[in-house]
């Protein structure tokens, strides 16, 4: 039996997720020995022609090129999983989604007319069906090997949907909420980095995005609680996963109160 | 083998209180250790006292106490200079016994054969400073994990080599209400060997007592002296005044009846609305023992393992079957487990889930209290139910796991 093969796809995104699967240096001659890599520009310039068994797909839709270019990467592909904040819920750059494109573009670059955008960033759910959603800003490590190693024997990854939460407690960090009353976005984030700013005494930034079943009204409560102005909540709330529907709730309970 | 205190190994002494002095800590190390035992204990990390593989006496957290309240917890510096002046941390004796992550099995195979091999062979671990409501706890678990049909071999084997010295309580916590479910503050069983700490300046010393022939054997080898009625009766009236400091309390209630005849309360919107479904509640619980099997492969296919990692009835996911999940609603989880936690796990297990050692409330980000949320209930319990019932508790119906 031939290799599958596996595909890797970059649309508007850092290249951290890739990088991600460039960083897995111990498991990359065993991976390596189980798929043929068929097309990863960032790690080969060898393109072979598709269909592709797995393809995984980084980034989010910001140009109508793109949009039209996932649906491309869609037919030629079995499966297709999502890498990343910005392929699952579009990224930090869907902070246009709440902002005029037409004013950045005016104000920023000196060529505007050299630009050409679409208003939003959208998540590859937006545009084609999606296989699995790997969430992350980057994506971690372990996770991501655990996506492709259950792809290939045709088992379920693990990959919980709990609440950061638990892996601190699993870890055995100590609260920064509860021991120290650092603000924290852990109770309504998604799993899957090991807790690891709570290690370090941080609170959690919420790179991996929602859990599965958020509370964004009292998430705002709690972090009021900590001694966040509604302005530093709307903030919190408006990073790596701006636009997937939890946290713009979040913002907006927080931005409530106000007149505008 | 040493013997550990699980039920069922016979109690033979009538144990003589004695008195150690606190210089006495450092050879009752070193006579755990010499004896196999890891020991675990608390310590000061990251402005907490956690529970921790302990290499000597002085890591114990002298001069610390801690002020505990419904989602607060900040350590602080004691007058004195008593080792287990504090009361419950962010983790429990659960993390040891029952760990986060446990191998089951793991199984290689080859172009002939496939190879399986166990759990393996569990650490011993001497458990230091156990207070009385976790040393319920461990017969709560030990119940679930190791008394059934199937029992648990990680948690057998780690239970059945653990050496238990409980410390008894003579300071609670704001959020303790361990009295109030009859679960301390003093050690009644459940131990090898017990302690009470009394400190009057530099006179730091311990009231201490075997529970089992290991007990007796391990404090035979510490210097002592026999403890005179004094000591004796300042350690009890410590013990016997703690009862009374307790910051909190479960309602004086018939709980099980409680929570079966609470299942359509309006309460469980109130708690909804404010709880985060994060689990803290379940992670931090010392009798709290659900896990998910996790069955891994690596990239060759030729190696599986499978692992017992915590879950929790807040976690979605807990509930999943072909069809979807069943406890959707923040309600309904957080129903269910104060429901199974006070009422339910009488019927399963023949006793309370909870040992009121207040951790559920302390660690949970936005301070729900189980006393305070089965004080609500107990308000809003419809009369004409009560009088309906007629004193029957629980049909299986009314246990109530359905999504409402």
């Amino acid at each position: 039996m031939d290799a599958p093969t596996l595909a890797v796809w970059k649309f508007a995104s850092c290249d951290g997720c890739q990088l991600t699967l460039l960083d897995c240096e111990d498991e990359l001659l065993a991976l390596a020995g189980r798929v043929r890599v068929a097309h990863f520009l960032e790690a080969s310039r060898e393109v072979l022609p598709g269909p592709y068994d797995v393809s995984l797909v980084e980034g989010s839709i910001t140009t109508a090129e793109d949009a039209e270019r996932i649906r491309r990467v869609r037919e030629d592909s079995r499966t297709l999983v999502t890498i990343g904040a910005c392929a699952t819920s579009g990224g930090v750059q869907a902070l246009r989604n709440f902002a005029d494109v037409e004013e950045f573009r005016s104000v920023v670059y000196a060529h505007p007319e050299y630009i050409s955008t679409l208003a939003t960033s959208t998540p590859i759910s937006a545009h084609v069906d999606v296989d699995f959603e790997l969430r992350g800003c980057p994506v971690d490590r372990r996770q991501l090997l655990e996506v492709i190693t259950a792809l290939l024997v045709g088992r379920k990854p693990n990959i919980p949907a709990h609440s950061v939460c638990f892996e601190c407690k699993q870890r055995g960090n100590v609260c920064v909420v509860v021991a120290h009353g650092a603000a924290c976005l852990g109770p309504v984030t998604h799993a899957g980095c090991g807790a690891l700013c709570p290690a370090h005494n941080r609170g959690c930034y919420g790179c991996f995005g929602p859990m599965d079943t958020p509370n964004p009204q009292a998430q705002a409560g709690l972090l009021r609680a900590t001694g966040m102005s509604d302005d530093d909540i709307q903030r919190a709330a408006r990073t790596f996963n701006v636009s997937a529907p939890t946290f713009i709730e979040l913002s907006r309970v927080a931005t409530r109160g106000k007149a505008s | 083998m040493q013997q550990g205190s699980n039920p069922g190994v016979v109690t033979v002494c009538a144990p003589e209180p004695v008195v150690i002095g606190v210089d006495a800590l450092p050879a009752l190390f070193s006579a755990l250790r010499a004896w196999g035992y890891t020991v675990v204990g608390p310590t000061v990390r990251d402005g907490a006292i956690v529970l921790s593989e302990l290499e000597s006496a002085a890591e114990l957290p002298y001069g610390w106490g801690v002020e505990t309240e419904a989602g607060q917890y900040r350590v602080r510096r004691r007058s004195d200079t008593a080792a287990f002046g504090h009361s419950a941390g962010p983790q429990s004796w659960k993390n040891f016994l029952h760990p986060p992550r446990a191998r089951m099995w793991s199984a290689d195979r080859t172009a002939d054969a496939v190879t399986v091999s166990g759990a393996g062979e569990q650490p011993r671990y001497a458990l230091l400073g156990v207070r009385p409501c976790d040393v319920r706890a461990i017969g709560v678990l030990d119940r679930v994990l190791s008394h059934g049909q199937h029992a648990d071999a990680v948690y057998s084997g780690r239970r059945d080599g653990a050496f238990v010295i409980a410390v008894e309580c003579t300071e609670p916590g704001a959020t303790c209400f361990c009295a109030s479910m009859g679960c301390g503050p003093d050690a009644q069983s459940g131990y090898d060997l017990a302690l009470t700490e009394l400190v009057d300046g530099d006179d730091h010393r311990f009231v201490a007592r075997s529970g089992t022939e290991a007990g007796a054997r391990l404090l035979a080898q510490l210097p002592q002296r026999p403890a005179d009625d004094a000591t004796v009766h300042k350690a009890q009236a410590a013990v016997k005044r703690a009862a009374t400091e307790m910051g909190r309390a479960m309602p004086e209630v018939d709980l099980p009846r409680l929570m079966t005849e609470s299942r359509e309360s309006p309460h469980w919107d109130d708690v909804a609305s404010r709880c985060l479904t994060c689990g803290n509640c379940t992670m931090v619980c010392p009798t709290c023992f659900c896990t998910a099997t996790e069955d891994v492969t690596d990239l060759t296919g030729d190696h599986a393992e499978r692992w017992s990692v915590w879950d929790s009835c807040f976690s979605l996911d807990f509930t999943g079957m072909h069809g979807g999940e069943v406890r959707v609603s923040g309600q309904s989880r957080y129903r269910q487990w104060i429901s199974h936690k006070l009422g339910t796990w009488h019927e399963q297990f023949g006793s309370s889930g909870c040992v009121g050692c207040g951790r559920c409330i302390v660690w949970c980000p936005v301070g729900i209290d189980i006393t305070q949320e089965a004080a609500a209930l107990a308000a809003l319990r419809p009369p004409s139910v009560l009088d309906a019932a007629g004193g029957e508790t629980a049909d299986a119906e009314a246990v109530g796991i359905k999504e409402d």
